[in-house]
């Protein structure tokens, strides 16, 4: 069986229907890119994985590791090893980055009924995980992704996908607001994050993010449904020429 | 035939009428005794505010307020043994504290030794009966809470409090606790008055603390006078811990002279019906104000902040940054103004106010008020009231953390930035285990 099962998912979004019967299979190991037009539903199918409120389930199923994962709050579906990493992340002032990481790695050591981390094996690892990406202590000590910018805010995603060691890794438009340099330094955290015992869904609208984490099997979505499935090359032809071909295939 | 219109008094102000007939008749006639007339005849002609009344239109003192309690008396060892502890949230800080036990204060839980040089503290009540005169003369007149009624009661019936004079130059690095207990188990009404003059160059760090017991509707009238010179740093932060049923009034007037650093910050859990009043007037120039306020309240608990901040002089920055937490049925009210008298040119002011709705029976009045006459500053205000943001709540269940958890570090954070503008770590560190603990209380 699969690490996470997608069948005939439909969902609605304000009375509009955004997924209409979406089909996935993803087995650990795997790196799969979803990529698509605008609208297509993309970020729904995020939002849906990681159980944001909002997203109306109104047909199919969705299993992690065999159990029913729609009736799951996200704070335990975040335990069992699901990690999204947000298109924009959030600004919370007044919760030093530190502490928030702390609060969320031993929540979900407590969820999955293990020991809290010491402090200092807690700060042994983010300083591990922390230099890999570049990210000096000095921005762990202020609120989270307050005055960061667009490239701080996307490696301080990759760092907690770092420290939580998820089955399963949702990257949410992930290049969205990087230059080249950052965004190098953030694909190659994630290529050092690729595990056997870890999946991958990376979703982007471009390219060029392909070029730097290279899936093992490429997606088409188009009008909330999966058109076409191939290898790494079929996203270098979407790059060519374009969504245009797949948005008739799925009207 | 003439009819005469005799106003329909409540019975609060019946009591306090009686209330003042009795005090007078115990009191020595001089300066302070006509001081207190003249400012008893102020309340009887306006009576209690009622909502009718715009600087108390969210706070309708005359319903609130049903009547007025017999002052309070000495305290007995009991409520000296109560008082003890009191104020231990401060207890790292390790101030120097002086204990007041309904109203009066108690010198065997005060810490008086060894004053630090240009450190003067004594009691109101001693400098009153005295009539010394270097007190009397700056005791609130023509300050800028002249006029207000709550003040005008307190100076009618002020008993004891802390008078404190820090000499010039004088740098008092050990902070001053000012610990007010109710310790009686009767309803009983307290009025407090304290005057704190820092002199030029001078600085201090202040602590002022009000608790009580739970469930007995007892009343406190308390208020301050500051005054501070020119190049004076002074920083007070008041804790409001008061008992579940107290009424509590409290004025804050202060005169501020040039290039001074002044900030308050009012932290309120306690109490039923509360309000802080601050009357601020910058009268020299260059000096930076911070004002502050967290207020976290359940229940159908009232917490009133009304501020006037009056800049007389140019060239001043004042911050204004007031956040209230209202669960329950609870009322936060927020009555700002901010002052630039002509001639006060690069007046440089901000204030704002948010409030957390975290039920759907709370109650936030904000009402933010600017009046400009000079035509060179820069001011601003904003106000906000809104519920706990699910987009910030989702991204932290999305790493995590349960729901419960998820609204406890929101609400820790949106207190926190109005916490961390106070300049004493110890301070800071208190009022957050403050919040940490009231959080906790929510179910």
């Amino acid at each position: 069986m699969a690490l996470l099962e997608v069948k005939n998912l439909h969902v609605k979004v304000d009375d509009r229907d955004i997924l209409k019967g979406l089909d996935l299979a993803v087995n650990s190991g795997e790196v799969h890119a979803i990529m698509g037009p605008n609208g297509s539903g993309k970020s729904t199918l995020a939002h849906v994985l990681s159980g944001k409120p909002g997203y109306e389930v109104t047909g199919g199923e969705v299993t992690f590791e065999g159990a029913d994962l729609l009736e799951l709050a996200p704070d335990t579906r975040a335990a069992r090893g699901i990690f999204l990493a947000f298109q924009y992340p959030l600004e919370i002032p007044g919760v030093a980055t530190m502490t928030f990481l702390r609060t969320a790695i031993n929540a979900q050591r407590k969820t999955r009924g293990e020991p809290e981390l010491s402090t200092p094996e807690f700060i042994k690892r983010v300083r591990e995980q922390a230099a890999k990406l570049s990210i000096d202590l000095d921005m762990l000590k202020r609120p989270v992704n307050v005055g960061f910018s667009g490239g701080e805010k996307k490696r301080n995603e990759i760092l907690q996908m770092a420290l939580f060691e998820p089955k399963l890794a949702v990257l949410d438009e992930t290049d969205s607001g990087l230059d080249i340099d950052a965004l190098k330094v953030v694909a190659d955290g994630v290529n050092r994050l690729r595990s056997p015992d870890r999946a991958m869904i990376v979703i982007t609208h471009y390219q060029r993010l392909l070029n730097h984490i290279v899936p093992d099997i490429v997606h088409v979505l188009s009008k909330g449904r999966i058109v076409r499935t191939g290898g790494s090359e079929l996203a270098l032809e979407l790059e060519a020429k374009g969504y245009a071909p797949y948005q008739d295939e799925a009207a | 035939m003439t009819a005469e219109l005799t106003p329909i008094k409540t019975a609060a102000e019946t009591g306090l009428a009686e209330a003042f007939i009795e005090l007078r008749s115990r009191l020595a006639n001089g300066v302070v005794a006509a001081r207190r007339e003249a400012a008893f005849r102020r309340f009887e002609t306006q009576g209690l505010p009622h909502r009718r009344v715009e600087e108390w239109k969210y706070t309708d003192l005359r319903a609130l307020m049903r009547d007025a309690k017999p002052l309070a008396g000495v305290p007995d060892a009991a409520a000296k043994a109560r008082a003890k502890s009191a104020g231990s949230m401060f207890a790292a800080v390790g101030a120097r504290r002086i204990v007041f036990v309904d109203g009066a204060v108690v010198p065997e839980l005060s810490d008086l030794a060894a004053l630090e040089r240009g450190l003067k503290i004594s009691s109101l009540a001693d400098a009153l009966s005295r009539g010394l005169p270097d007190v009397v003369a700056r005791l609130g007149t023509a300050g800028p809470a002249e006029g207000d009624v709550a003040y005008a009661l307190n100076t009618a019936f002020m008993g004891d409090g802390a008078v404190v004079e820090v000499g010039a130059g004088a740098e008092i690095a050990r902070p001053l606790h000012l610990v007010f207990v109710y310790g009686s188990q009767r309803a009983a009404a307290v009025f407090s008055r304290s005057l704190v003059v820092i002199e030029a160059g001078a600085s201090l760090t202040l602590i002022e603390s009000h608790e009580g017991p739970d469930g007995v509707d007892y009343q406190v009238n308390t208020a301050l006078d500051l005054i501070i010179s020119e190049h004076a740093r002074f920083s007070r932060t008041k804790v409001n811990a008061e008992g579940s049923a107290a009424l509590h009034l409290a004025t804050l007037s202060a005169t501020i002279g040039a290039n001074a650093n002044v900030s308050d910050f009012a932290f309120l859990t306690g109490g039923q019906v509360v309000r802080n009043q601050l009357f601020v007037q910058c009268a020299g120039v260059g000096t930076t104000l911070n004002l502050g306020g967290a207020s976290l309240l359940k229940g159908t608990q009232h917490g009133d902040t009304a501020l006037l901040v009056d800049h007389t002089a140019g060239g001043c920055q004042g911050r204004e940054l007031f956040k209230s937490v209202l669960d329950g049925a609870s009322r936060g009210v927020f009555q700002g103004k901010i002052i630039v008298r002509p001639g006060a040119q690069k007046t440089d002011a901000r204030m704002m106010t948010r409030s957390l709705l975290l039920s759907e029976g709370a109650e936030a009045d904000n009402k933010p008020e600017l009046e400009i006459f000079a035509d060179d500053v820069q001011c601003g205000h904003g106000a906000t009231s809104s519920a706990l943001d699910d987009n910030l709540k989702f991204y932290l269940m999305a790493r995590g953390i349960p729901e419960r958890n998820a609204e406890t570090l929101l609400i820790q954070s949106f207190v926190g930035e109005a916490i961390e503008t106070i300049a004493h770590e110890g301070v800071r560190d208190a009022l957050t285990a403050a919040t940490l603990h009231w959080l906790a209380g929510r179910q």
